[in-house]
Formats: C-alpha cells, sequence, structure tokens
C-alpha cells in the first residue's frame, strides 16, 4: 500500500533541492516531518521563526526578528555578521494561514525578488516550496555573481560551518 | 539536483569540442588577447579565428572588447561553474535552517501531545 515508506525509511534525513526555475526563478523545496498546520506556525509565530531561521551551527547570530505576520505587516531580520550587522526587511503579501505566505525582500539597492511559499500537507508531513521570483534575469544573475565574487568571508563562513555541521552529525538527523 | 537548461550546456560543450577552441582558451587563461594575436599564433586567416571566437563568446566562456580597431579577447567569468558552486551553498543553508525547523516543528508536536493528553485527564 503505502509504497513511499519503502523508499523512505523513517531514519532517512528529508532531501533539500534548489533550482532555478526559469531566468528569473528560484525553487527551493523540502519535505518536513510535521503537519502544515505546525510547519506555518514556526514560519509565522517570531518567536519560533528566530529558532530555525538562522541554525546556531552558522556562527552568525540573529541580533532581533520582528514579524508582524498579515498582509501589508512588515518582518525585519538582524544578523551579528561580521563587519556589520547585516539587516534583511520586507512585508507579507499574503498570509494564508497553513496553505500559503508571499513577501518582499526589500534590503537590496534594488527591486529585490518576491518570495512565495506553499505548504502542502500530505500524510502527516507537509511539503514546502519556497518560490523565489526576481524581477530581472539580471537581478538573479548578479545574486550569484555577488554572493561569489562580494562576499568571499561569508561564503568560507558558511563552508566552514557545513564541515562542522556535518562532522557533528555522523549518524544524521535525531 | 541542480538542472540547468540545456542550450546553456550545449554551447559550452559544443565550444568546448573543439580543438583550435580550446587552445585558444589556454593562451587566454594566460594573457588578453587580440584576434589578430590569436589569428597568427594559431596560424588561421582573422576570419576563421573570429568564427571560433565567436563561438566561445555565445557560450558565455570569452568576453571581447573593441577599443579603436583592436578586438580583444579575454577569458569570460565561467557563468556555470559559478552558479553552480552558488546553487549547492544557497541548498546547503538551506538544508540547514530546514533541519532545525525540523527540530522545532518536533518540539511543537510534542508539546501538542502532551498539552492533549493534559485535557484527557
Amino acid at each position: 500500500m503505502d509504497a513511499k515508506r519503502d523508499n523512505e525509511p523513517a531514519f532517512t534525513k528529508n532531501r533539500t533541492t534548489v533550482e532555478r526555475k526559469s531566468e528569473r526563478e528560484l525553487v527551493i523545496t523540502r519535505t518536513i516531518n510535521g503537519p502544515a498546520r505546525i510547519v506555518f506556525e514556526a514560519f509565522t509565530k517570531p518567536e519560533l521563526l528566530k529558532q530555525w531561521w538562522v541554525p546556531k551551527s552558522c556562527g552568525v547570530s540573529l541580533l532581533s526578528c520582528e514579524a508582524d505576520v498579515r498582509v501589508g505587516g512588515r518582518y525585519r531580520l538582524v544578523y551579528d555578521a561580521s563587519p556589520k550587522p547585516m539587516e534583511f526587511f520586507g512585508r507579507y503579501l499574503e498570509v494564508t494561514p497553513y496553505s500559503r505566505l508571499v513577501w518582499t525582500n526589500e534590503e537590496g539597492e534594488d527591486d529585490g525578488a518576491v518570495t512565495t511559499v506553499t505548504f502542502e500537507e500530505k500524510a502527516g508531513k507537509t511539503l514546502l516550496v519556497m518560490h523565489d521570483l526576481y524581477p530581472s534575469k539580471e537581478a538573479l544573475d548578479d545574486a550569484f555573481v555577488g554572493m561569489e565574487g562580494g562576499m568571499p568571508e561569508a561564503l568560507e563562513q558558511l563552508d566552514e560551518f557545513v564541515v562542522t555541521l556535518g562532522a557533528s552529525r555522523p549518524h544524521g538527523r535525531t | 539536483m541542480v538542472q540547468y537548461a540545456p542550450a546553456h550546456l550545449d554551447a559550452s560543450f559544443a565550444a568546448l569540442a573543439d580543438v583550435t577552441r580550446r587552445g585558444v582558451l589556454e593562451q587566454l587563461g594566460r594573457s588578453d588577447a587580440s584576434i589578430t594575436d590569436l589569428a597568427e599564433k594559431f596560424r588561421m586567416t582573422l576570419t576563421g579565428m573570429k568564427k571560433h571566437v565567436g563561438v566561445l563568446e555565445q557560450a558565455g566562456l570569452v568576453t571581447t572588447e573593441k577599443v579603436g580597431r583592436v578586438r580583444t579577447c579575454k577569458l569570460g567569468k565561467c557563468r556555470l561553474q559559478e552558479e553552480t558552486a552558488w546553487l549547492e551553498r544557497y541548498r546547503q543553508l538551506w538544508d540547514l535552517r530546514f533541519d532545525a525547523l525540523e527540530k522545532v516543528v518536533e518540539e511543537l508536536k510534542r508539546k501538542e501531545k502532551i498539552d492533549g493528553r493534559k485535557k484527557r485527564q
């Protein structure tokens, strides 16, 4: 009956995928072991959001995390990054409980991407699809080049913490 | 996992399939050069070299800039490589983030169960 169970034993870590869907779109997917209601809550309550958005292992911490999750409400995340704190902010365009969230990313100089997250529940698990729509092909291309060329330190740090995390988790997720 | 428009890859592979073009890339890796320089080095006509450079340019492997009457060629930033590396790092970041999210969700589920039991008692 449940063919999925054969392919995905309970101890297997859920896979995260990233794909450039088109010139202007980036899509991230991941299944989370829990109902959409709870996953949605973790996205929309600031006190929960700050527990996972910046994982402890990354060496960067959140200085503040505000999120007024309703249509037109604003969010603002401040990271304790070097040489100076980094801010990410924007506004919620759509808030549909347990199924859909849309927000803007306004920290950049130009128009930022619009992020749409959908929560799709199936057999007690939730498929998360995060879709970033950039205003132009150039904006997404610049994101790649910018990250690679402009923030080598941040990337090195990311590499380091990924390695550290891998080493400290020999048995995968518990 | 990471996918590209096949056209993107086709252009790169087609460009690299030719021994002269690979030679041109190697040469440009050492220093920038004009089309005339390259034509001389590879003992080709100007038109022939222009064609090769055009293919490399189309694939994003080479960029050219015309100053006065001279067209200078240099190695293009390898978009494909950059993009692949970026996407993989981005994936790793989100993977960590989602692992942390799962922990939060796990904790919430546990709390709900306990609360549920309390209510029933």
